[in-house]
Formats: C-alpha cells, structure tokens, sequence
C-alpha cells in the first residue's frame, strides 16, 4: 500500500502534540508502520511548529515534503498557508479558523494576511474550514481545539470511529476525556 | 509488544536495560529527553550536573568504579566534555561508559551545526550512529558491551531528526550489569605521563582491533540491490535514501562511523559502476572513502549545511539524470505569509528587565537561554551570543579593550543555570582581574528553554526532590563581588535604578534580576489587563516590550486575554493609566 503522509502544523503551545500522539496510537493499533517526527525547542516558544505523520505497510523517511501530504491539519489560517506547498495534488487541508498574530504582524512590520483562506482556495487547494474553536470552549477548555481538529478529521480518515474513541481514551489523561470526548463528539459531526 | 517512541526514549531504554547504573547529563536540545527518560527509573541514579565536563566525569567515575554508566548531551556540549573525553580514550573504563551526543543539523535550537564525528575520530574512540528509534534502543544496548569489552567510551551519534522522531520499537527487559570489583590500576587510570605513553600505543591497537570488527559487524550492512548504483549513507540519510530509491540500489549503510571499514567499502564500491556518499553535515565518510582511493559523488551533490530529506536526494539526484518520473506533484503554490518566529512568552520574566537595558541604550553581552530571544524585535537587545558562560568571560575582554568608554555602558546577562554552568569562572576573572563589569543574572528558577529542568540554583533534583540550593547572592560574593544586589524584573522602576547604579559604580557588580518563568506550574497568574479605549492615546509605548499579548487594533492598544498573565509591565509604561485589571475595554 501507499504511505500516507499528514501534517499537522499550528503555533507553539497549541497542542498538536497530543494529536499527533492520539494519531500514533490509532494507527499502531490499526497495525501499520508509523513514522512520527517533531521538532522541539526553540519552536515551542510560540513559534510555527509543524509535526509529521507517516502510515503505511513499510515507512522510511519520517518527514513530509513538498508535494506529499495527503492531509494538512492546520490549527491556525497562517499555517495552514505556510505548509500549502507539501500539499499533494488532490490533498486536502483541513483548518481552524482562529486567527493568532505571529510577532511581525504585532509589532506592525507586517500584516496578518485578510482572505488568506480565499487566496488558497483561488490557488487551487481543497481547503475545509471550520470553527474548532467554539465548540473546544464549549466542551470546557480553548485547549480542546486540537481533539476537535482531530475529530473533523476522523470523520474523513476512513478509519472507524470506535477505532478512534478507543484511541482517545489511551491517549488523554482520564480526568480530561470527558472534555475530550465532547471535542472529539463536536469535530466528528462538524 | 512493540511502541512508539522518540529516538531519545529508545536511547534510554537501551541503556536502561543494557544494565546502566548511573547517569550525568546536562540539558540540551535535542538530547534532553534521554535522561529525562531515565529518570522515571528509580533503581537507577539519574541526574543534571552543572555541566557536560561535570556529568562525563562523574560518568568516568561511576565507569572506575565498576558500573555501567552514560551521560547525554547536545554536539556543543561536547565541547564543553572534550577534556575529559580525550583522556577516556586513554584510561578506558571498568564499567561501560556511553557518552550520547545529539548533533543538530538546520539548528533547529542550537549556535552552531558542528558535525560530532570528528570527536569521535580525533580522540580515537568508536562512535555508533542509529537511523531511527529501533536502532537507538539496539545500539544503546550494545554500546553498553562493546565498551567493555573493547576498553573505550563509545559515542552514540544521534541528531535532531532521529532523536524526536517517533517509530515502532520491540523493548526487551533489563539484564542487570553487576557493579564490577574496583581494582587500583594505577598504570591504567593515572594519565601522567609515564603511564599516558603506555596507554597510547593501546590506543592506537584499540582502534586497529575496531577497525577489524566495522568489516564484520551488525552495525554496518550491506543490502545488495544490483549493480549499477551503489551507495553509502548513514544516520536519517540512509532513511531518506530509501525512501527515494526503495530496493532499487545497492546500499553500504554505516551504523559505525568511526571506526570507518576499509575491506568492506572497497568490496562495495568494486560492487557497482557509480558510487555516491549521502551524508548530513561534513564529508566525513567521504574524505575516508576518497582516502582510500576510490572515486566517489558526494558534496558536489549535497550541502553539508543543513537537513536533508527524501526532496533533497531526489532534486540532487535529478542533476545526475535521474528522471523520478512518479515524484509527488504538489497541488500548488503556497502564498506569502509572514513569519513565525519563536518569541518569550507573555510575562516573561526577563521582558522588563531587557526592556530596561534598551531603554537605557546599554550594549549587552548575551548567552545561551530563552533570555536568547531578546534578541528580536522589537527589543532587539542583544549584541552578542557566542556559547554558555560567553557574556561573563566576553563582557571582561571587551571592558579590557575599551576601558572606561564602555565600562558603564555594557552589561553581561545569563541565565541561573548557564551561570551554573559555566559562567562563575568568568566572574572570578572579572573580580581578579578587575575590570569594572556589570553581570545581570536572570534567575528564573529554572531551565528553561529546553523545557523545563531543575538545576542547582532551584533547590530541587532531577526527581523533583529538595536538593542543595546555590545562593546565587552568597556564591557571587565569595567569588569576589562586593556589590550583589536582587531586583524583581517586573518592577520597572527597580530595574532602571539597578542597572544605573550598578553601572556608575566604580566597582565590577552583579545584579540578580529575579522571578520565576511563568510557565511553571507553581506561579500563580493575575488576572489578564485590560485596555481602557477611553484612554488609551495609541501612543504605542507599550508595544516596545514584545509582549505577545499586547496589539494594536484601530489605533488603539489592545490586550489578548487568553495570553495575559497580569504581569503588569505593560501597564507601568502606560502614561496615560489605560491599562489595568478593572479598565473599562
């Protein structure tokens, strides 16, 4: 079979961490061979990080380059942007629609870019975009966006989704998997 | 059963079940975890020393007393052990002794993208090199028993890539290493030099009897795939190789890149027509393979900057005729977007205190930290950073240069842990030589750009239980400082003071600019501020410290509530009392 490539990309502190460790455990139990790669540092200082997951019958290289990935999985609309370019022909890009101002665009040396979303459409991109903000406060903490985000792309995974809630629950402390579940539950139908 | 894990946690479950007894490290992306790892191990001693010479040479003495022992650090901190580890060459060891060094290709975190193998061939010990997490548990293990039974420290190689790349990992149990008798071998462990000139020559065989083993060992394979492409790679580049070429050429991937082999490479490279060297960072194995006489194709393929991935080797390859015809197509092109660069966190601690030294239009000297990232707007307030320890030594040499021009113009910040870790000598030598330096400790109580570790000025160990406390105040003094003061960076007002009294005075001082990051989990957060639009002027005063979470919006200063922490610096600067818990928005 074909590896399957997917990014997930945000800014520091966003949690994709975790989402890509809820991916690593799905896909473990789904029995493929998982590459993962990360990079910490001085990226977790609010800076663009991006985390790469690879599945598929035998996986070499743990990283994604252009013109590979099948998913994007934005936290923010800049990111989704700034990764476009791996994006296979026929990839989709799924994104939150929160807006996080990167320092340039703070102190005014440049500005945060309006119609980002627009433009990728226009450039040909199969862009999904949708609040996951929301529905992360209303299941009880801004930091639950990345277990919507997941859950939204559960939903088009083509990987069942008991295989997925049964993921969750290795994957998330338990004192939070209610939280999560409703961010998972929120994503899913979103 | 088989799991996920980062090539740092592999490293520490080789060592771990390999029978290690003791290790010293000291934090450094992207090595940090191995310990880290261990730690959760309580039948073992883990720990952070000051430094990487402090932890190697605990690490030797663990090693001289008869147990399997390691200790972990980023490539530059191989610098700072390259003392004690050129003279382990000579001693050899009793227990196994691992020095796990990850190197940092693209500096992802780091000043520099030093290449470490030329350590391991310069001081003439066997280094191992993994390609992903699997081969990090396989190789720690085994590093354990090769240096024992070939008297050497071994060096395991890991980079960036393979250190925080995850894959699927078969853990085995622990096999206990007894703690051997510890026999006086004066002749062995006395490297004065009567006995140094003894050990040398069985150096020198050492590396001979490693040299046979690199043409016959499980580190270094051959996979024959046919026989017009041959090449030779190593470490994550074997990775990206294969995953370009597949099972379409024939591979020589060396596991072991120092001893290189010498049969082994000849019989591969007479194997193909062409022969390429993939390789990150320096030539290393290729200026061996040229040395050996063989022509083969490598830097004038690949850059020895940076990482590589399956893209490079393809847009490499390319130049060689190769067509990839069923390469990946992207969909299209990525717009323009600003950049993302990593910043100090909304409350930082050293935020106020930078924001006093440009105000007051102060050079600084800088040094290895989160403090780093004062070095970009808007603060900009850095002049130098050079390596751990560097403000202290370098801020004395350039008072020396210019004396009195500069003497109260320029200050000299670093951490509480890179003063630990090698900043005090460099405050001896500004009070015995006396130059009228200023020293700015920014004592945030832990370290913290490599996520967060204990170190000796927070009170607590590795384990998180309490340890022996420096007194930043009362070690400066004893090592020549009269005047120690401590102001509390989010008091604007006490910093300006500070740093002008401090800098008139004509004597070298030391400033503590003390609070704890804001990250850690004991530091309890104000309530977020709030802009009163009413009076805010758009004067944009507050917007020169950096904070993430102060904007402007129309005209008006804005505050993000999800990312304020109350600090309240902002607010000092506001001449217009706009900001403040119970302003109106």
């Amino acid at each position: 079979m074909k590896t399957t490539s997917i990014m997930i990309v945000g800014v520091g502190g966003q949690g994709s961490l975790l989402a890509s460790r809820l991916l690593g455990n799905l896909l473990t139990a789904e029995g493929y061979d998982v590459k993962l790669s990360e990079v910490h540092g001085m990226s977790q200082r609010g800076g663009s990080v991006v985390t790469y997951v690879r599945y598929g019958e035998k996986v070499y290289s743990p990283v994604v380059t252009e013109g590979e990935c099948d998913f994007i999985i934005s936290f923010e609309k800049l990111e989704a942007a700034r990764y476009a370019d791996c994006l296979r022909r026929g990839g989709k890009i799924i994104v939150n629609t929160q807006e996080i101002d990167p320092m340039p665009v703070i102190t005014g040396a440049a500005e945060y870019p309006s119609g980002i979303l627009d433009e990728l459409k226009a450039r040909g991109f199969d862009v999904d975009a949708f609040d996951a903000l929301t529905p992360a406060m209303e299941a009880g903490s801004a930091k639950a966006v990345n277990i919507v985000l997941m859950g939204h792309f559960a939903a088009r995974s083509g990987i069942a989704k008991e295989k997925w809630t049964a993921a969750l629950e290795q994957t998330v402390p338990a004192r939070f998997l209610d939280m999560n579940r409703k961010a998972f539950e929120a994503g899913y139908g979103g | 059963m088989k799991k996920l894990l980062i090539g740092n946690e592999a490293v520490a479950w080789g060592l771990y079940n390999g029978g290690l007894r003791v290790i010293s490290s000291y934090p450094g992306t992207p090595s940090t975890e191995i310990t880290e790892f261990l730690a959760k191990h309580d039948d073992i001693h883990t720990e952070w020393a000051p430094n990487e010479k402090v932890a190697c040479e605990a690490a030797f003495g663990a090693s001289l007393a008869g147990a399997r022992a390691a200790c972990a650090m980023k490539h530059v901190g191989l610098n700072v052990a390259a003392d004690p580890l050129f003279t382990l060459s000579y001693t050899g060891v009793t227990g196994g002794l691992v020095i796990c060094v990850a190197d940092d290709p693209a500096m992802h975190s780091s000043q520099n993208e030093q290449d470490s193998r030329h350590y391991a061939i310069a001081a003439k010990v066997p280094m191992l090199e993994p390609s992903d997490s699997a081969e990090a548990y396989a190789f720690a293990r085994s590093a354990l028993e090769l240096s024992e039974q070939y008297d050497t420290p071994v060096i395991l190689r890991m980079c960036t890539r393979i250190a925080h790349s995850q894959c699927l990992v078969e853990v085995g149990e622990r096999e206990e290493a007894p703690l051997k008798e510890y026999v006086r071998q004066l002749a062995k462990y006395i490297m004065m030099p009567g006995y140094a000139r003894v050990r040398h020559p069985l150096v020198e065989q050492r590396m001979r009897n490693l040299r046979a083993l690199a043409e016959d060992c499980a580190y270094n394979r051959v996979e024959n795939r046919g026989s017009r492409i041959g090449i030779i790679t190593s470490g994550c580049s074997y990775l990206y190789a294969k995953e370009v070429f597949g099972d379409s050429v024939s591979i020589l991937k060396i596991g072991m890149p120092n001893p290189l082999p010498e049969k082994l490479i000849r019989d591969f490279a007479a194997s193909v027509e062409k022969l390429y060297v993939i390789e990150e960072l320096d030539p290393v194995i290729e200026n061996h393979v040229r040395a050996l006489g063989i022509e083969c194709t490598g830097k004038s393929l690949f850059s020895p900057l940076g990482e590589f991935s399956q893209q490079t080797i393809r847009d490499a390859f390319r130049k060689e005729g190769f067509p990839f015809e069923n390469a990946p197509e992207k969909q299209g092109d990525a717009p323009q977007v600003p950049g993302r660069p990593p910043m100090m966190c909304a409350g930082c601690p050293h935020r106020g205190m930078f924001y006093t030294l440009v105000k007051n239009h102060i050079t600084v000297l800088g040094d290895i930290g989160c403090y780093t990232l004062g070095a970009v707007a808007p603060l900009n307030a850095l002049d130098s950073t050079l390596c751990m320890g560097a403000s202290v030594s370098g801020i004395h040499g350039f008072n020396l240069a210019r004396g009195k021009e500069t003497e109260g113009k320029t200050v000299a910040v670093i951490g509480d842990s890179t003063f630990m870790h090698s900043g005090m000598t460099g405050l001896v030598n500004i009070a015995y030589n006396a130059t009228n330096s200023t020293v700015i400790i920014l004592d945030n109580s832990i370290t913290g750009m490599t996520g967060h570790q204990q170190n000796p000025t927070t009170g607590y160990n590795i384990k998180g239980d309490p340890a022996a406390k420096v007194d930043l105040e009362a070690l400066c003094r004893a090592l020549g400082i009269a005047r120690v003061r401590v102001v509390d960076p989010y008091d604007l007002k006490a910093c300006e003071r500070a740093v002008r009294e401090e800098l008139e005075a004509e004597e070298p001082s030391v400033i503590i600019s003390r609070r704890p990051c804001v990250l850690l989990k004991y530091v309890k957060h104000g309530e977020p501020l709030r802009v009163d639009a009413g009076k805010c002027r758009g004067c944009r005063r507050c917007m020169g410290l950096g904070c993430p979470a102060v904007s402007m919006k129309d005209g008006k200063a804005r505050i993000d509530r999800t990312l304020c922490v109350g600090c309240g610096v902002c607010g000092q600067l506001c001449a217009f009392d706009a900001i403040g818990e119970g302003a109106k928005e």
